[in-house]
């Protein structure tokens, strides 16, 4: 293929942040119909990448072709203008508004609405794409939101579709439906630039692939022909540890939760409904399901930040459903929430101080009430040198450190102390290959030493790594925890409530 | 072009600079302000800033100097803590005047009794008053989440028509020839709060404010309850996850402003004031909120903010009788400083970058 045959190339370009550079001499280009994917891990130049092309950075240095025609958007009007559309990873929808009303607020000139509900219908049937222009945002699924988005981008008729994390929302089946319409649009000669972590998928559906790593392309390669762990090292650059989960037994019962329900906190927030299961020590318990769907209140009702009725959640068969945080930190039972700033810690608070934030209750940082400076900044630095947190010291402010790093200091302020459960929400979201393995060890290593852990993610491919029973949390309900050695990826997806909407919508078959 | 981009983490220098640079900045444009009124902009500043401590008569005014500033400082300590978790009492004058009403009530209820347990009562009395005020608002927000900032503030001029009905109803002198105004308390001996020591200003209420940056200080920087505080303040989950019960958040730093805040009326209407006029209070409430902002909401940094304060009302005073600067003009100035405190504040989190837009 010569140059000319590309849709998009991209040459030399460069972005400098203060103290970061985050694009170093950038080159690569995409063919049209191709599935390209962006690859590394966070951190390593890929958004401020995808950004630059739809025009919300400027690049520094550097050019970037077109279809033949120089092309610099000077923000992401002109970029959809040039036949550019991007998914974003965090969805911009109005909740109370409906699918048609959403989709005409993303457009340059709307056409009127009972049109636009027909292109809608035309555009979603044509790709296998079930959505029902007038149903109310807030009452969709997570994938079915994504396919709004989507839906908006292709009524532009893009000939470069930006994806930006597209599947870490949705199920198994979910990706499958989205999968079918990539290859669709991927047919007809559109160009697809795919972000991901899913090494699977990458292999499953991209064409070429290029690997970025601190901000500069390391390789390039069709990922069919690698193996998912040799696209991970090629992301890190270094080989990866195999997680080791010999050597659990699973004990007597230790948290008994029974028939818990919270109510919504916001309109259009879950609820639980009736949650029931046993946690047994030397277990971990992984705890499935698409964000939205009950994990946040999950994580409040188990930690206390939402007590809930007496009698629902039993610890050691003391009944604790009426008792707040640090009452429930007393007796042993810990947890990490999703939040890493703002709810597992306080950005602008040293290490030191967020060490004590959670950690008065088990360990003596504090003397009648007054706190103990130097025992906090030992605890901080014993979390900071066992956890492998890289900052230059634990005086450093929480938002200063990286995702990854951050969140091995949070997970590592728990586990460090000795919790006889540990409930952790997202454990390795937005972190990179080597920080999440090692989060992982360090989850199992706590269960092997006799402490019950339940692990709520996303990540279907984490769960049945390290867990030993998976539940799946759908609509605020949990089904019933089953052995993760007998279940196949495909049984899980059911269990998560199957593809969502999938059901044809009247008016649309 | 001019814009802004953000720091990766807070200045250190700025911090420090800001409140200096508010204050030099404060004195240009007062002083514009002053010429403006047709007065000499450097005499103007020299009587606020400097007459008061080194000009003539400064033996006089070196004493009002703590008079001034006691209330000050021992209302925004409190103030500074609540602020700093994110509940804003701007109420504090209302309860200030509370303090000082309830106070002078177990006074004015013992008269002519002596017993040294008369001054101690009445400080406690004045506290209990000055908190009931702040628990309205903190019950009314807990309760049904109303905003404690326009309850706090409305509270203010409740208070304010209940102290004009006591200096002219039921606290008024019966020996007063029918002039509003309760008895004078500094002729009461048992209820007195007199100069400790002769001719520095330094009376009881002085000393609860250096107790109370003391205290507050402690507090926030040293004991687990302070740090709860300032994480709620930082991050609102975060402090619900570390176990703050919001409710309790609430009502206790409310509770601590209004009390401290009805301290410094008690002190006032014990001491320099003497009685309940409806006139009573001046403004020590609401100037007390730009003190606690300007001391950025530290102790240490208050008592400084608060003697500086102290200086501008007292040379204001001065400025106003020589040079016959209306008062609205000093108000002004005053104001000016909050105002340039809060826009040099934006440096801190914030660089200033000139040239084209890039981004």
């Amino acid at each position: 293929m010569t140059a000319t045959d590309k849709l998009l190339i991209v040459e030399g370009l460069s972005k400098a942040y203060p103290g970061v550079k985050a694009n170093d001499a950038v080159s690569f280009s995409v063919a049209p119909g191709e599935v390209h994917a962006l690859l590394g891990e966070n951190g390593a130049g890929k958004s401020t990448l995808v950004k630059m092309i739809y025009g919300l950075v400027a690049p520094d240095q550097g050019r970037m072709v077109l279809a033949g025609a120089p092309y610099a958007p000077a923000d992401p009007h002109a970029a959809r203008m040039a036949g550019v559309a991007m998914v974003f990873q965090h969805f911009s929808l109005f909740e109370a508004l409906n699918v048609a009303e959403n989709v005409a607020l993303g457009m340059e000139n709307p056409p009127p609405m009972r049109q636009l509900a027909a292109r809608i219908r035309q555009v979603s049937q044509t790709y296998g794409l079930p959505l029902d222009p007038a149903r109310i945002v807030g009452d969709l699924s997570a994938g079915e939101r994504q396919r709004v988005e989507i839906i908006r981008c292709l009524l532009q008729e893009p000939r470069l579709l930006i994806m930006d994390e597209p599947t870490s929302v949705l199920t198994p089946q979910e990706v499958e439906i989205l999968f079918g319409t990539l290859r669709k649009l991927s047919a007809e000669g559109t160009a697809i630039l795919y972000i991901s972590h899913k090494l699977e998928e990458i292999r499953s559906l991209c064409d070429q692939a290029t690997i970025l790593r601190g901000g500069r392309v390391v390789a390039t390669c069709v990922p069919a022909e690698r193996t998912a762990r040799e696209l991970a090292e090629m992301m890190v650059g270094a080989e990866l540890k195999l997680t080791d989960r010999a050597g659990r037994q699973a004990g007597a019962v230790v948290l008994r939760v029974t028939g818990l329900s919270l109510p919504p906190a916001t309109p259009f927030g879950p609820s639980l409904k009736e949650v029931t299961f046993d946690l047994r020590a030397g277990e971990v318990l992984g705890i499935g399901g698409v964000a939205g769907n009950g994990q946040e209140e999950l994580l409040a009702a188990l930690s206390g930040e939402r007590p809930g009725r007496p009698g629902t959640v039993l610890l050691e068969g003391a009944d604790i459903a009426a008792l707040g945080p640090n009452a429930r930190r007393a007796r042993g039972l810990l947890a990490a929430p999703e939040e890493r700033l703002g709810h597992a810690a306080a950005p602008d608070m040293s290490l030191t101080e967020n060490a004590i934030l959670t950690g008065t209750v088990r360990k003596p940082l504090t003397r009648k009430g007054f706190l103990d400076m130097g025992a906090a900044r030992a605890f901080a630095r014993e979390v900071i040198s066992a956890f492998d947190v890289r900052t230059p010291g634990p005086e450093v402010a929480a938002r200063a450190l990286s995702g990854g790093n951050l969140q091995k200091f949070v997970i590592g302020r728990e586990v460090l102390q000795s919790p006889r459960v540990l409930v952790v929400n997202q454990p390795t979201w937005g972190v990179d290959a080597a920080a999440s393995a090692a989060i992982r060890q360090a989850l199992l290593d706590l269960a092997a030493q006799g402490a019950a852990v339940i692990v709520i993610s996303q990540d279907l491919d984490e769960l049945m790594e390290i867990a030993d029973r998976f539940a799946a949390l759908n609509e605020g309900r949990l089904s019933a925890p089953r052995p993760t050695a007998a279940l196949t990826l495909e049984e899980v997806g059911l269990m998560l409530g199957g593809a969502h909407g999938m059901k044809p919508v009247e008016g649309m078959a | 072009m001019i814009r802004l981009e953000r720091r990766a983490v807070p200045s250190r220098l700025w911090t420090v600079a800001t409140p200096v640079a508010a204050v030099l900045a404060t004195m240009v444009a007062g002083g514009i302000l002053f010429a403006a009124l047709g007065k000499n902009p450097a005499e103007a500043i020299r009587m606020i800033f400097w007459d008061p401590l080194f000009g003539p008569n400064a033996s006089y005014f070196r004493g009002q100097l703590l008079v001034k500033a006691g209330p000050l400082i021992l209302i925004a300590a409190g103030l500074a803590v609540g602020f700093r978790a994110g509940v804003w009492n701007i109420g504090a004058e209302g309860q200030y005047i509370m303090g000082a009403i309830a106070g002078a009530g177990v006074a004015l209820a013992a008269y002519p009794a002596e017993s040294p347990m008369i001054f101690p009562a009445m400080v406690l009395a004045g506290a209990l008053g000055g908190w009931a005020w702040a628990m309205i608002p903190a019950v009314l927000k807990a309760r049904f989440g109303t905003s404690e900032i326009l309850v706090s503030l409305m509270m203010v001029y409740v208070a304010q028509n209940l102290l004009a009905y006591m200096a002219f109803g039921p606290m008024k002198n019966p020996q007063g020839f029918g002039f509003p105004g309760s008895r004078n308390l500094q002729q009461y001996p048992s209820a007195h709060n007199p100069e400790l020591i002769a001719g520095t200003g330094m009376h009881w209420g002085v000393v609860a404010a250096f107790v109370a940056v003391i205290g507050t200080y402690v507090l926030m920087h040293r004991h687990i309850a302070g740090f709860r505080i300032r994480v709620a303040g930082d991050a609102p989950k975060a402090a619900r996850f570390a176990g703050v019960v919001p409710g309790r958040l609430i009502a206790f730093c409310l509770g601590l402003s209004g009390a401290l805040a009805g301290l410094a009326g008690l002190f006032e209407v014990a001491g320099p004031s003497g009685q309940i006029t409806d006139s009573f209070n001046a403004g020590y409430g609401f100037t007390a909120i730009i003190v606690a902002f300007l001391g950025r909401l530290h102790p240490v940094g208050i008592l400084l903010a608060g003697l500086l304060m102290a200086l501008t009302y007292i040379g204001g005073d001065l400025a106003q009788l020589m040079l016959r600067l209306p008062a609205a003009a000093i108000q002004a100035f005053q104001g000016m400083l909050l105002f340039f405190l809060l826009g040099f504040d934006l440096l801190t989190n914030f660089r200033i970058r000139l040239g084209r837009a890039r981004a």
